[in-house]
């Protein structure tokens, strides 16, 4: 067994008197590929955020690559957070730039290398998202949703990071293009060996990327394991989400 | 240390040895022997990998269009002795390789371009001039056919802009109004203590205020606040496809948008203006009565004697043109907002702009006109 990249124990998190979530805890091993699982309204992209410290939790902890978020110095986070890139629901390209600038913003800033290599390295990545190369050049509010999500990924593996979160990768994707999607991920978790965290709806996803996932539900974790374990798993919950549930 | 080892055999082949890492973090030192060996005429190129302990993406990518390039020039390209992971890794680089697109990029002309572009603005002004006739045009026609149906304006929204554009600016125009009194007097004063003649502080800063300075200051302090925040909202909603929405559902947006703001301003600006009035004056009073020795109760009397309500009026003529304006420019610029948001920036800054440059010259505009028919 693999050491956990994350580890999550008893998060408690409230909006105001509301309780988003009352002492959870979950793991994900290295090199794997995890969904946090729940419906609408369940807190999945909360803890997402509580994860790459966008938002703070109430009490409890959370440990990424062995470091305990929330009690790092400031040069610390910054060094932690090289370690992740996050793909946004809404993709969340800078608008400023195009397409190709917003794939090397982070090389730019964060390496040395020379500008030639890493243009060379933004294509690659656009091609590897799935881009189609007229779009290369354009900005993000000449491009489709899904054109968006894809740019937005090619500048999440940008820096090739350890652990890739995305929050609901397929939703606003034709079933092919999700497919492909879906089919990328696992090829990029395998080969880049990509600790990969999805939040998500997508039957599809759950069935065919996800190694382990966890289930949101009433503010706990109901469920933790693979599919075959939450097959067996009796709840009505789990049975009416694993069939019901479309991204 | 060096990771990238190049043995020239011959002038036709080449073996390069890769040693310990070859990764983002140690690829600039050696990117120049690499670009070296994409230059030269080789036939044959040996990659040997066999000392190489950690590949990582940008490595596996470099060594794919190292090799891609050589196969162009007609070189044949062995590279071997890669562990398994870092030939699947390469694999995946390989299909990865986009050649670069070329990009024409058109030669601005130093001549003709400032013509260009000359001529782009002209177009661009004449265009939006165009834009907002009809933008006026429609939302003049929607406010006649509200009028005949008046159960179907939006009262609610009217109240919230009047609040939020009118009752909530009145401190910002309380202290500039009460400022603007205060140094018209003051400087008045000095000038006026010199004659003697005292007592014209009344006449001089009530009619300046009441006129002219009060209705031009609130309507700068309103078209920096609303205008900018009209062209905001509006410009956000559009970005966010809220319009888009209220279209397909069969809500007007000039209904729901455009004709509470504007309507908001008509009503409240009179009434910001009076408030004006009164301070700046109040203003003034103070600075008669610590400079000048004039006591508010004598201010008051002489002001009642001298001052004719038509100055006053005539101010309170001026607000509701002045709010029109406001709010039918900052409600335009807001739909001319498209696609970015850096769009939002630039559209509420040509906003201000305008409202605050129109304000002020339809103020002059009046002035001149009721001069001359001698009110």
């Amino acid at each position: 067994m693999s050491n956990s990249i994350i580890k999550a124990r008893d998060v408690t998190t409230k909006f105001g008197n509301k309780v988003v979530h009352d002492k959870i805890s979950i793991d994900v091993k290295e090199g794997e590929v995890y969904g946090i699982l729940g419906g609408s309204g369940s807190g999945k992209t909360t803890l997402l955020r509580e994860m790459i410290m966008l938002q703070r939790f109430k009490s409890g902890s959370i440990e990424i690559l062995g470091q305990r978020i929330g009690h790092l110095s400031h040069k610390q986070i910054v060094e932690l957070k090289q370690n992740w890139s996050v793909l946004f629901q809404f993709g969340a390209l800078y608008s400023s730039l195009n397409v190709i600038e917003n794939v090397s913003i982070p090389l730019i800033e964060y390496t040395t290398l020379p500008k030639e290599l890493i243009e060379e390295i933004a294509l690659s990545k656009l091609k590897m998202a799935g881009l189609k190369k007229e779009a290369t050049y354009l900005f993000p509010s000449e491009l489709s949703g899904g054109m968006k999500k894809r740019a937005a990924l090619a500048r999440a593996l940008a820096m090739d990071p350890k652990i890739l979160f995305l929050d609901e990768p397929t939703s606003g994707l034709d079933p092919v293009g999700a497919e492909n999607f879906d089919r990328l991920i696992r090829e990029l978790a395998s080969l880049l060996k990509l600790t990969v965290i999805i939040v998500t709806h997508d039957l599809h996803t759950i069935e065919h990327v996800l190694d382990r996932f966890c289930i949101i539900f009433e503010k706990k974790i109901l469920f933790e394991g693979t599919l075959e374990e939450a097959k067996k798993f009796e709840h009505y919950a789990i049975k009416e989400f694993l069939k019901l549930e479309r991204g | 240390m060096n990771n990238f080892e190049v043995i020239k055999e011959n002038s036709k082949q080449c073996n390069i040895k890769i040693s310990q890492r070859l990764d983002k973090d140690s690829i600039k030192a050696i990117y120049s022997k690499v670009k070296k060996i994409q230059n030269q005429k080789y036939s044959f190129v040996k990659i040997d990998c066999s000392g190489m302990a950690s590949l990582d993406y940008v490595g596996a990518l470099m060594i794919a269009d190292l090799s891609a390039t050589l196969c162009e020039n007609k070189a044949s390209v062995v590279v071997m002795g890669m562990n398994q992971d870092s030939q699947s890794l390469l694999l995946f680089a390989r299909k990865n390789l986009r050649q670069k697109t070329k990009v024409k990029l058109l030669k601005e002309n130093i001549f003709i371009s400032p013509i260009i572009k000359a001529g782009q603005y002209a177009i661009d002004s004449i265009e939006s001039f165009i834009f907002f006739l009809s933008f006026f045009g429609e939302t003049v026609s929607k406010f006649f056919r509200i009028i005949l149906t008046p159960w179907k304006f939006r009262y609610k929204a009217t109240a919230v802009h009047i609040e939020k554009s009118g009752a909530q600016a009145l401190p910002i125009v309380a202290l500039t109004s009460f400022l603007v009194g205060l140094v018209i007097a003051y400087q008045g004063a000095e000038q006026l203590a010199k004659f003697g003649a005292n007592i014209f502080i009344v006449d001089m800063v009530s009619i300046s205020m009441f006129r002219e300075l009060s209705p031009l200051i609130a309507a700068i302090v309103i078209a920096g606040r609303s205008a900018s925040s009209y062209t905001a909202e509006i410009g956000t909603m559009k970005i966010t496809e809220e319009i888009d929405a209220m279209r397909s559902m069969g809500f007007d947006p000039i209904n729901f948008l455009v004709l509470p703001r504007i309507l908001a301003l008509l009503i409240a600006m009179p009434l910001i203006v009076f408030f004006a009035d009164i301070v700046g004056v109040f203003g003034g009073m103070i600075v008669a009565k610590t400079s000048l020795g004039i006591s508010y109760t004598e201010f008051i009397i002489r002001a009642r004697d001298v001052v004719a309500v038509k100055h006053i009026l005539i101010g309170l003529f001026k607000a509701p043109f002045f709010g029109l304006l406001i709010a039918t420019v900052g409600c335009f610029r807001g739909f001319q907002v498209t696609g970015s948001t850096e769009s939002i920036g630039h559209y509420t800054t040509i906003s201000v702009v305008n409202a605050i440059f129109w304000v002020i010259a339809c103020n002059a505009l009046i002035s001149v006109v009721l001069t001359e028919i001698g009110v």
